[in-house]
């Protein structure tokens, strides 16, 4: 019992830890938060999209490459850098393309670009006046 | 030094790192409506480009030539592989792409923590106990999501079967390689030693593998949400074990949508999760499954001609599309069957189940890429408060998610499961390839249903007819 207190001691004693530890919790919230929003039928874009979001891995896999020493480090650092970059270029990507698919009724679509055009052409006609 | 005020560059990235933070999260709030969904994926998108640039100004990263030039080359190359295959999949294959985009990430997640650890080993380090446990659990649940979405993605690409995968012990197996992985993480803990962490490195990848095995069939949109879960986990990991907020908060951001996601997945199949990771659903059925298409039953067989003169005088039709339309590639042809109908003056719909297709939502892309705009596409409680007023239930491709088991047969695999209520509507149309039970494996009572007239072939030929039916009426 007393070697594991020490263990997690040890574990919670690193610097900023806590700190992480708060910043994961309140994450977790707001994520709960704004996902429970998303309605079902773009569950497969939320998907998508969240799964670029983590591809933000790159972001380590780059700051570990710096840190890399000796081919075994480099190696493994390389590909870490080239599997995050497929997770976040693809992840975006593909996610455009579904959402760029999802579009609303065509007569309100028509309404709006009209209210639009309408618009730009009052601001012409103002910009000539 | 001509500045009054200098900010450490390092500031500078942290806080370039929060602007990016905001993004995803402005990200994910866009999603809450298809209206403002594509700005907000840019804005993550561009707020993911800024961070990653912005990385290129760590001074060891800079500092050291031949580092940077294998990093820039490796990216270039993710890049050339990722845009072409994000461009061209069918929206069909979506799943299995999600499965290996998530997959990679798991990984790379992974390698950043055997790195770390390589790194800190080579610099004569013992770490520290905390540094070790981040190390560790981004090793394991790295791990496990990297080969548990490969199998998901061989599975769902039907290089082997997309059924459960069962044999003699499996689960007391299971439970073993996942009993030793916790055991050798505390003697990594305790004694620091770093081939520990190579050997449940291995384990991990092997409990990817066999847990995801067993799951098969409808599961698999639960699996895939459950995965993208573990690897939105690991980068956080990540994050804690490189001190970066940015991973932290990305990684937390998703491992939360996943799980609120399978969650959701789970109870729209009256399911719960254990349940559905670890009974082999369907497995079993299928082996008795001789009995479901039972030949002694009559079905009432239409043909395209009347059908298409009760479409074209009903006030309201409402179409409930499953697997089998995308399957036969019939979701444009639908879309002409709905406008021909429309322009009758019908009132048409769509009725979408959340898990019709093989991920949560997957039914609603498939159908906006056939240009159905996505006013028209009814969720499941939204459809069944107007069944009753319906006149008729188009089913296309769908089975289990209109069986009406799901409320009268306790014993049923699918009890309790929430199910669009064709039932209710004052006439049933199927169109089904054959009598094949669904995923589930069990005979569908509703194919009797008095009301019931059933359309057999290929959707997408019987749609068409179904169009020049419409168009003669």
């Amino acid at each position: 019992m007393i070697g594991a207190g020490t263990v997690l001691a040890q574990v919670a004693g690193g610097t900023g830890i806590v700190e992480y530890l708060t910043i994961f919790v309140l994450a977790a919230f707001v994520g709960i938060e704004v996902v429970s929003k998303v309605p079902s039928i773009l569950h497969t874009p939320l998907m998508s999209g969240s799964n670029a979001i983590h591809g933000i891995v790159l972001v380590g896999a780059l700051s570990i490459m710096g840190d890399a020493h000796g081919t075994a480090q480099l190696i493994l650092g390389f590909l870490a850098v080239f599997l995050a970059t497929l997770n976040v270029v693809g992840g975006f990507v593909v996610t455009d393309r579904m959402l760029e698919m999802f579009k609303a009724k065509p007569n309100e679509r028509a309404v709006a670009q009209t209210n639009t055009a309408q618009t730009s052409e009052a601001k012409d006609t103002g910009e000539q006046a | 030094m001509t500045t009054a005020v200098t900010v450490p560059l390092a500031t500078v990235r942290d806080l370039v790192y929060l602007l990016a933070i905001a993004g995803f999260i402005l990200a994910l709030k866009g999603l809450g409506s298809p209206r403002f969904a594509r700005r907000g994926n840019q804005l993550g998108a561009a707020a993911a480009l800024l961070a990653v640039a912005m990385t290129f100004t760590l001074p060891t990263l800079r500092h050291s030539g031949k580092n940077l030039v294998l990093a820039l080359i490796a990216m270039v190359l993710g890049a050339i592989v990722a845009v072409p295959v994000a461009r061209m999949v069918k929206m069909t294959a979506m799943p299995q792409l999600v499965a290996i985009f998530n997959g990679v990430g798991g990984g790379a997640a992974a390698l950043i923590s055997i790195i770390e650890l390589l790194h800190l080993h080579s610099m004569g380090e013992k770490p520290a106990v905390y540094v070790t446990a981040e190390v560790l659990l981004g090793v394991l649940i790295g791990s496990v999501s990297f080969s548990g979405s490969a199998i998901a993605f061989v599975k769902l690409q039907e290089l082997i079967t997309g059924r459960p995968i069962t044999y003699p012990g499996q689960q007391v197996i299971n439970a073993l390689v996942g009993v030793a992985i916790g055991a050798l993480l505390v003697v990594a803990l305790v004694t620091g030693n770093i081939a520990f962490v190579f050997v449940i490195l291995g384990l991990a990848l092997v409990l990817g593998l066999i847990f995801v095995l067993p799951i098969g069939g409808a599961d698999v949109p639960v699996l895939i949400s459950l995965l993208n879960s573990f690897t939105g986990l690991a980068v956080a990991a990540s994050g804690f074990v490189l001190d970066n907020n940015l991973l932290i908060v990305a990684g937390t951001l998703v491992g939360a949508s996943g799980i609120i996601l399978t969650r959701l997945m789970s109870s729209a199949m009256g399911r719960s999760l254990p349940n559905i990771l670890f009974s082999a659903f369907g497995a079993v059925i299928t082996a008795t499954g001789g009995e479901a298409g039972d030949a002694s039953r009559s079905v009432r067989t239409g043909n395209a001609e009347d059908v298409g003169v009760l479409l074209a005088y009903a006030r309201k039709v409402v179409i409930i599309p499953g697997y089998g339309l995308a399957a036969a590639q019939a979701q444009h042809t639908v879309r002409e069957l709905a406008d021909a109908l429309t322009a009758k003056g019908v009132d048409v719909s769509y009725a979408i189940h959340p898990v019709a297709g093989r991920m949560p939502g997957h039914m609603n892309v498939l159908l906006a890429e056939a240009n159905v705009p996505y006013d028209e596409l009814e969720e499941m409680d939204e459809a069944n408060a107007e069944m009753s007023t319906t006149d008729v239930a188009l089913v296309v491709g769908a089975n289990d998610t209109v069986n009406p088991a799901a409320h009268t047969t306790p014993g049923s695999p699918i009890y309790g499961m929430p199910i669009i209520n064709a039932d209710e509507a004052q006439n049933i149309i199927f169109l089904k390839r054959s009598m094949r039970p669904g995923f589930a494996g069990i005979d569908n009572e509703l194919l009797y249903n008095s009301k019931t007239t059933m359309l057999f072939g290929d959707a997408k030929d019987t749609l068409q007819k179904l169009v020049a039916a419409v168009a003669d009426a």
